[in-house]
Order: C-alpha cells, then structure tokens, then sequence
C-alpha cells in the first residue's frame, strides 16, 4: 500500500506535503511531485496537508485517477528522459533535491496552472 | 568578569573556562528522544553547521511513542525510525543520553548551565480521565497503561494484563481508541507477526475475548479516527465489525462538512459499508457505537458493566442526553479520551491549556515573557494533535525561532562537552548512549528473527541495560 500524487498537483506543486511527510518520500519532478512507494509508510500525513486535495491512498484512488499509481512508481523505477538510471529508492527527497524531469504521463498534460488554487 | 553584570544573566554571558576552544560551537540540549526531539535534531543538523546536540531520554531507548505508543501491528509506521535514526549517524555532532530523568537525574538549572538551548520535547505522558463513578475499579484501565503494555514498555513489565474477559468496551472515538480495539480483537495469530514481548504474546494466546463494543460519544462525523487506521479494522482475520445503521446519523451540518472533507467522505462511506454488511459468522466481533456516552461503571470488587446513555446531537453541535439508557456486561474497560502533557519539574506550564506556553516555539515564562534560551516543539508544545510527520514542521518552526534567536544571544556558554557527562557521573546516573541502544536493537531484532517475528521487545529495564552494555552479543545472538 503507499499514497498517489495525481493530476491536481501538476504545474501547481505547493510542496507544503513535503513538510509533513515523516519520512521525505515525495520527491520533486519539474511540473509535479511523486511519492516513492517503498519508502512511503502510509501514514496519510500528506493528504490533508495538499491545498489542491491531490493526494490519495492507493484504496480510495479513483477509477479516473488509477493511471497515477503506476506513473508514482514509474516516476522511480524507469529511466526518465536525460537520466543514465532509474532513480530507484535514494531514501531522502531533500538529498535528491529537485529532478527537473517529469514521468510521460505528466509531460503529457497540457499546461494546468490555471486551475491552480 | 565585570560584577555589574545582572545575576540572572550573568551565566548566559560569562564564558566559561575553557569554552575558547569551541568558541564557535552552539550547544544544545533536546529532552525527549521521540519524533519530535528527533525531527528537531534532524533541522538543526541541515541548518546549522555549528551546533552540536545532546539527545536525552528517559529511557535507554529512542523513538518515544514510535516505539511505544504506534500499535505493534502497524510495523510500517514503525519503520519510520529508519529515518529518525540518521541524525545519529553524525557522531561529532549529535549524542543520546539514555536512562536521564529529567528534574530527577538532571535538573532544568543543569541543562541551563551546561548547555546554549535547551528544547523540550517530552509529549503528553498523562491521560485524561472521563470523570463517571467506578473509574477506578480494578477492571478499569487508562488506555496507555494497556497500549505501553503490548509495546513492551519498562513502566508497566511487572503488570500483566489478563484476557480473561469476553466482552470489553473501549471508551474513545481517536485514534488511540481505535488501536487498543483493534489490537484487543486480533487473533493470536495476527499478534505473533507483531514485535510484542513474549509474555503479552502469551496473554494474547490465552484470550478469551469474543466481542470488543468501542464507544463514541458523537456521531461518525465527528469520530476523530484517519481514515488509513480506521481501513486497519476492515482487515481484521477473526473479527466482523459491526454497526448499527441506526446511529449512523448525520445532521444536515455533517453533510456539509462530509461534501468539503474528502478524508471525513472515505471515513463515512467506509462505516456505511460496515453497516449494511451482514455478520460472516467470524468468531469475534468488533461494535462500534456512536451517539453513546458512558454514565456510570459497574461492579462491587471489579468492573461488571458500563451504563451508557443515549446522546442527540443538536443543530449547534451540543450533545443531549436522551434519557435512554443501556447496561453493557463488560468485564474490562478501557478509557481512550485523549493524552495530555504533564508539567515538568520547574518548566513554565499553562495549567490552562495543559501545554508549555510559547511563541513559535520559544517558552514563555508565567507572566507571558520570552524564557532566555528554552524551546518547545511536539506534543508539550501544542498538545496531543496530528500525526508523526506533523512534528516534523512543528519541529521545524521550533528550530526556526531558536536560530533567529541565537546571534542576537552572541556570546555561547560553549562549555566543554565532557562536562555534563562528568556531571552525570558525579551523580551516579546511569546513563546510557548511541552504541548501547544499538547493542540492544541488534539483540531484539535478532530474538525476532528465531521467532519469525520483526522483533521481540524486552520490557523489563534491568534486562534492558544489561543488554545494552553488554559487549560481547555472541551470548545471546547465538543460534540455538
């Protein structure tokens, strides 16, 4: 089980989850945020904490929002474009620091700051 | 030393002897080794280069509630220590100094004196009470006692609490509440995947619990559970959950906060579901009532029953009593009503709020003024709120103030490092350090690994220090 950033989160990224994750497991792409899901402890700290109510636990995801569960793994288990490896489990997102490259999924979606909050 | 220097100030002023060797160096002391001291070692370690950090706990043991309050059977919100453990790695920086009573062993004018700050993260070590007639019962339990029980923690080794009763109710509508049902429930089985301490795994073999009623004085809109602990209970292997669609009431000013909380929507679609379920014959059952507060309790020698009374929920949020009341027969209470923080000896303490006062972090004395260098962070700084990632930006605001703090203070106190140590020797506490946790972790973990289990905890704190010096962990990680 872990928890999924989804599309409200692109091109908005307040990062205030951040903060509150126990464990520094969401990691910044360039237009949006990913949660590591091995490193996750399911702890749902980040869910309240998103303005944009992006968040989800894998269980109450919905079916329209399904594909981001697979893209917040992908995000860490396959190369991303410019990078020599995936980037796997680093164990600390502030070490990491910002990526600057998204899943295809996220490079896919049309610019969304609008509906930012 | 100029003699016009104030007497109160004068030892945050003065260096000390010796403190030209570190002249840079900002010392500081955190009190509590739970998520909260941690997380605040872990921000003052990114921000400043200059400080080092002594860590102390009451316990020769980190982690506080991860360790002792997060139930054994959520072993993956447990695994968060591998994160709270890493400040510890920087051995020049950041020292634990175990089994240190604070006001006993080491006192606040102590950790004034030898150190540049000193930031208390102690949590809410006390329970609230619900106040009814028989509370006192044997039978009758505060739900720390119970939940440091089956986490193994040394103030309650020598009590073991007996199963023997099958119906048992368990007063709460919080997350606590939630975890002493759920772990009361489990089977057997379930228990012996936990990191329990053989002697509660033992208890737990014997129980002869059938039905566990939870009681919530509210309604499902206001029961304070998350909705990822309030899921643990649908997984349950032995127990059905069982709840009464006729107080699953939910006025119109619960709907429109259900329509605005999506984490308030999943909590309630979750009971709904439970509610319209038929039981499945598991051999265990798991009630959970709302609308329903506990009046009075039982029993002459020991707890009997609990009479609780029906509530209505009027339009402003004020609850009612129905007059309608019911005797559940119950053997064994449980209150879960809330933690609360408790005064440290010579600690400003708002008796009001049951927090030490302070202004984003930095304590405030009883007429409201800024203390000279004491800090608060956690639990004992806002009460017993949110989750363990919630101490992390509490934390992080607590070392904020304390760095905005430090170079309008110049002058550190500096003092040698070995200095409190040799206090603390010439004390005769018995203090332990990084290496002798390390030295029981590594023995627990491996009693777990014969067992098939995470871990096997050790209670008992006698045992608990001697493992932790003992040196030589071929005699006891042998495998026989």
């Amino acid at each position: 089980m872990t928890h999924v950033i989804t599309e409200a989160c692109i091109d908005c990224i307040h990062r205030s989850c951040v903060k509150e994750c126990p464990v520094d497991c969401i990691y910044e792409g360039a237009r949006a945020l990913y949660i590591q899901p091995d490193e996750c402890i399911d702890c749902s700290a980040c869910v309240p904490a998103c303005p944009e109510d992006a968040i989800y636990h894998e269980e109450d995801l919905p079916e329209l929002l399904h594909r981001h569960l697979e893209d917040n793994k992908n995000f860490f288990a396959q190369t991303l474009s410019g990078k020599s490896a995936p980037l796997q489990s680093p164990g600390s997102a502030k070490r990491i620091g910002r990526l600057g490259v998204d899943t295809p999924l996220v490079t896919s979606y049309p610019c969304r700051q609008a509906t930012c909050t | 030393m100029n003699s016009n220097a104030d007497a109160s100030t004068a030892p945050f002023v003065r260096p000390l002897p010796g403190s030209h060797r570190n002249a840079s160096i900002v010392r500081v002391a955190v009190v509590g080794a739970g998520p909260a001291g941690l997380y605040a070692v872990e921000s003052l370690l990114e921000a400043a280069p200059d400080f080092c950090i002594d860590v102390f706990d009451r316990l020769p043991t980190p982690y506080g509630l991860v360790r002792y309050g997060v139930a054994p059977d959520n072993q993956k919100m447990k695994s968060v220590t591998r994160v709270l453990r890493n400040s510890f790695n920087n051995e020049a920086r950041v020292r634990f100094i175990g089994n240190v009573c604070f006001g006993v062993d080491v006192r606040r004018a102590d950790l004034l004196k030898f150190y540049d700050a000193v930031i208390y993260a102690t949590g809410a070590p006390a329970e609230r009470r619900i106040g009814i007639s028989g509370e006192d019962l044997p039978g009758s339990y505060g739900a720390k006692e119970f939940v440091e029980w089956y986490n193994g923690h040394p103030d309650i080794a020598h009590h073991n609490f007996l199963l023997d009763s099958q119906h048992v109710a368990v007063i709460g509508a919080g997350n606590v509440a939630l975890d002493v049902a759920r772990m009361l429930i489990r089977s057997p089985e379930e228990v012996a995947s936990t990191d329990v301490p053989d002697r509660v795994l033992a208890a737990f073999r014997n129980s002869q619990i059938t039905d566990v009623h939870l009681i919530a004085r509210r309604g499902p809109a206001q029961a304070k559970f998350t909705p990822v602990e309030l899921r643990g209970i649908g997984s349950l292997l032995n127990a059905d959950i069982v709840v009464r669609p006729e107080e699953m009431v939910l006025s119109d000013s619960d709907d429109i906060r259900i329509g605005a909380n999506r984490e308030l929507r999943t909590n309630i679609a979750m009971l709904r579901e439970w509610a319209g379920v038929p039981l499945q014959g598991k051999a265990r059952r798991l009630h959970i009532r709302f609308l329903r507060s506990p009046v009075r309790i039982l029993g002459e020698k020991r707890v009997e029953g609990i009479v609780l009374e029906g509530n209505e929920q009027l339009a402003d949020e004020h609850l009612c009593g129905t007059g309608n009341f019911e005797t559940l027969k119950v053997n064994m209470i449980f209150r879960a009503v809330g933690y609360r923080p408790l005064r440290l000896p010579d600690v400003p303490f708002d008796e009001a709020k049951s927090i030490i006062p302070n202004n984003r972090g930095r304590v405030l004395n009883e007429n409201g003024q800024l203390t000279e260098k004491e800090y608060v962070t956690g639990w004992a700084k806002r009460g017993p709120s949110g989750t363990i990632g919630t101490n992390r930006s509490d934390s992080a605001e607590t070392v904020c103030t304390l760095l905005a703090d430090i170079p309008a203070r110049k002058v550190c106190n500096s003092s040698d490092p070995e200095q409190i140590l040799i206090f603390l020797d010439s004390r005769r506490v018995n203090y332990t350090n990084w290496m002798n946790w390390l030295r029981l972790d590594d023995y627990e973990t491996q009693l777990g690994r014969k067992q098939g289990r995470p871990r096997v905890k050790i209670p008992d704190l006698r045992s608990m220090l001697e493992l932790s010096r003992n040196s030589d962990t071929s005699d006891f990680a042998g495998d026989d």
